[in-house]
């Protein structure tokens, strides 16, 4: 669609009279996410989806009812102002939207672009409603990307920090929960620190997430922005091994402990040949291409990789998209995904599905496979697959795929990836007595987020189990309210 | 914070000794552990080595390393004074030390290294200790003055006889679980098929064995699944489950073939670091 600056300023203008009905909000039309050509970027690392224009925001915007009730602030796991911060929009004034928004939500130009909208704040817009269709809502999460994408170029600002003190936190682990709880921590004016395992700071959104969805320049921003508000980050240290929790609060003199470690431990499908040469856990491969860049093996990065022809990607999130998306780019020919349900029970955001699909990702579904086949050196040569049909609904209301018997057949291929979620890694309970885990090995906490031991708080995906970005953001504002109020009553 | 060399040394053609400056893994480290270390900061690839001794006191851990690939050329070109990229650590559990009687140490190559402070902490710990190093050929034998300080017993075997007895250490380990008193427990490190034999000799003489391995691992946390095993026919992580397992339960010859995945693309990466270093050693002549 051409940009018509006449029609946008006519529309303002009725929005403005008070004039702009929902009838002719309906008609403006959705507008489309620009993205690169979908052949070009089989070969590049760039961001596929390039952010909305100007004109496009604006007309998005007024594509919102501004609804008395806004239902889409309920679907936020974060409660952002989304109607207001909309009409803010749509007035032009775009740094007010982007303070509306950072009034609850500290990362904007992330969860713009990997939070689930369409299960979220978008599922409940009453414009998808009227149109029976989730992709005809108004583009939550684009418009709030556009704000935090043109608030960055204005040189993000640094929140005010009161006076000290002289109380201190230890955050573990840096991911998004990690880093809202250190920002919270500290504009309450305690001295913090994020010991971070990693020799770079920013959880899945450095390793995991791959810099065609989330640019990890945005990362390196956020964690700037902490940096100048006087947050401390100490990278390459592993709590419960380099010291343990009770080290950092009786030597140490840590008043309070934050763990946002996240899940880690990947699981394996435990069929025969997953030790084979060219068999990898989604995490392993992403962390390979992500962090250490080994798509520019030779070139500056140390870290190899597989190269593939032909890649089997097992299972149906959006961990497996991206594993998948990555193979892709790393130059595979061939890239299937596997998964055991039909693609409309399938957890990956659809857009993820769709640009999969459009950059050649093959969909197997309906298949498990049974076995991966090694030739005599142990290298993946194939995978061996079963097919399924879908029988009666289970418990979770979805349709529990049942094997055909006789129906293996074999693919060719000489990678495999394993993406069928992660459990809870260990260290912290081997090393943490007296922190209480549930039997999966997640930390269990109370509503606000505090565990079992004094002064020592937990969110994100070590509680969850795999969540999402935004969810461990609102754990760790909780985390972090609690936790003020608590270094508050502490004499010292 | 940064990782200062604080001494190199050179123990053979290949092998290198640093004491890096890194005393919060100096302080936490046990026996049995080990360290993620990169040349550079940025995009070095991460390199585990398990500590060879530490020295709480001046902040400093000991690695020993092997020059293989570029990482550890890499590392091999650093000197005293020059930093680290990063030390992470210490990570794995410590190796489990009590009196048990009679323990066996076995030591091939640089497995000497990481077998030094496991010997060690079970010589302090009261038993008795038979220790067998092996290697290539005689320069290649590192460490023998310290195990000789700690060990009330010590045979150096080398395959081409050029030092010690000329044997496979499969051999003197043979004949020691052959003895009327039998050692209680066998300690095993080194190259893969090194460990894979000797276990096959302890457990004819059910003496029961641990080794440490050495798999490929990126994070180190249990994050990538990267650095697996299968021991008793279940998938383990070294880096958190490990390193140390029990000898007779663990899948050598799966293990050896994952070890070799990247074999072929670090040898070229290898090639291009040494192109490379020697011009620019070229040009400053
Ligand atoms: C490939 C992939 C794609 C995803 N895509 C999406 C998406 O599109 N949208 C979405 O909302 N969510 C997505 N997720 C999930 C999302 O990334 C996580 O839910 C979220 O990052 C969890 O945040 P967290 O704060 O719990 O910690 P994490 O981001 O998991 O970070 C934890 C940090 O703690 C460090 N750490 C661990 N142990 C220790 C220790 N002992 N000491 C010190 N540091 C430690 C780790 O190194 C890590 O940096 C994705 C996940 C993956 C793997
Ligand atoms: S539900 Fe949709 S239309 Fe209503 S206020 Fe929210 S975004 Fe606007
Ligand atoms: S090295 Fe990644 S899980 Fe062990």
């Amino acid at each position: 669609m051409t940009p018509d600056p006449q029609k946008l300023e006519e529309l303002i203008k009725k929005h403005k009279e008070g004039q702009l009905k929902p009838k002719d909000r309906y008609e403006i039309p959705a507008q489309d996410m620009p993205a690169q050509d979908a052949v070009r970027r089989r070969q590049n690392m760039n961001e596929v989806a390039e952010g909305f224009t100007e004109f496009q925001a604006r007309m998005e915007a007024l594509r919102c009812l501004q609804c008395k009730n806004a239902p889409c602030v309920e679907g936020c796991p974060v409660r952002i102002r989304i109607r207001d911060f909309i009409a803010a929009i749509a007035e032009g004034d775009f740094a007010e939207a982007l303070s509306i928004i950072k009034e609850n939500s500290l990362l904007p130009a992330v969860c713009g672009r990997v939070c689930p909208q369409e299960v979220q704040c978008q599922e409940k817009c009453t414009v998808g409603k009227k149109f029976k269709d989730v992709n005809l809502s108004v583009s939550i999460g684009r418009l709030e990307r556009f704000v935090a994408d043109l608030g960055a170029k204005q040189g993000g600002e640094v929140p005010k920090v009161a006076p000290s003190t002289g109380k201190k936190v230890a955050i573990i682990g840096c991911g998004p929960g990690g880093i809202v709880v250190a920002a919270d921590t500290r504009r309450a004016g305690h001295d913090v620190t994020i010991f971070e395992a990693f020799h770079k700071p920013g959880g899945v959104m450095v390793y995991g997430i791959p810099e065609f969805r989330l640019p990890k320049e945005i990362v390196r921003q956020e964690i700037e922005v902490l940096e100048k508000m006087g947050v401390k980050i100490v990278c390459n240290f592993i709590v419960g091994r380099t010291r343990t929790i009770r080290q950092l609060m009786e030597e140490d003199g840590f008043d309070a402990v934050y763990i946002g470690v996240g899940a880690g431990l990947p699981k394996f499908m435990d069929i025969p040949g997953e030790h084979l040469v060219g068999v990898y856990s989604a995490n392993e491969y992403l962390t390979r291409a992500n962090l250490m860049r080994a798509y520019d093996f030779g070139n500056g990065a140390d870290t190899p990789i597989a190269v593939s022809k032909s890649v089997a990607v097992l299972g149906g999130g959006n961990v497996a998209m991206d594993a998948a998306r990555m193979a892709v780019r790393l130059g595979a020919e061939n890239v299937y995904l596997i998964y055991r349900r039909s693609e409309k029970e399938m957890p990956a955001r659809i857009e993820e599905v769709h640009h999969a699909k459009e950059e050649g990702v093959q969909f197997r579904v309906l298949q498990n496979p049974t076995r991966i086949l090694g030739d005599d050196k142990s290298n993946v040569i194939g995978i061996e697959c079963l097919r399924y049909e879908l029988g009666e609904p289970d418990e979770s209301g979805r349709r529990r795929p049942v094997p055909i018997k006789g129906s293996e057949f074999t693919i060719d291929v000489d990678t495999v990836i394993v993406a069928i979620g992660n459990g809870a890694n260990p260290l912290l309970q081997q090393t943490t007595p007296g922190l209480e885990f549930n039997k999966w090995g997640n930390i269990v906490v109370d509503d606000r987020c505090k565990t079992s031991l004094e002064g020592v708080y937990a969110g994100g995906d070590i509680v969850l189990g795999a969540a999402t970005v935004i969810l461990a953001m609102g754990q760790g504002r909780i985390a972090a309210a609690a936790m003020n109020e608590y270094l508050g009553t502490l004499k010292k | 914070m940064t990782f200062k060399i604080i001494s190199k040394k050179q123990l053979s053609e290949n092998v290198f000794q640093m004491d890096v400056f890194a005393p919060l893994v100096a302080s936490a480290r046990k026996a049995g552990q080990f360290v993620i270390v990169s040349p550079n900061v940025d995009h070095g690839e991460r390199i585990p080595l398990t500590i060879a001794g530490a020295d709480p006191q001046k902040g400093t851990i000991r690695l020993i390393f092997q020059r293989v690939g570029k990482a550890t050329a890499q590392m091999a070109d650093l000197h005293a004074q020059d930093a680290m990229g990063y030390v992470a650590g210490p990570l794995g559990r410590p190796t489990h030390v009590e009196k048990f009687g009679t323990v066996v140490c076995v030591g091939g190559g640089i497995g000497n290294a990481p077998l030094l402070p496991i010997a060690t902490a079970m010589k302090t710990a009261g038993n008795k200790l038979i220790t067998i190093l092996g290697a290539r050929t005689k320069e290649l034998v590192i460490l023998e003055d310290d195990f000789r300080a700690i060990s009330d017993e010590l045979l150096v075997v080398t395959d081409d006889g050029s030092y010690g007895r000329k044997a496979l250490v499969t051999e003197p380990l043979k004949e020691v679980c052959g003895r009327a008193a039998r050692p209680d427990l066998a300690v095993v490190i080194g190259p893969t098929i090194m460990m894979k034999f000797c276990c096959d000799v302890t457990r004819q003489f059910q003496v029961p064995t641990q080794v440490s391995l050495n798999t490929i691992m990126v994070d180190g946390t249990g994050m990538c699944g990267g650095c697996r095993v299968e021991v008793a026919g279940k998938t383990k992580f070294v880096c958190v489950d490990g390193p140390e397992f029990d000898g007779h339960q663990v899948n050598f010859d799966a293990m050896m073939k994952r070890m070799n995945a990247y074999k072929a693309l670090e040898q070229k990466a290898y090639e291009q670091y040494r192109s490379h270093t020697c011009r620019i050693g070229l040009n400053h002549k």
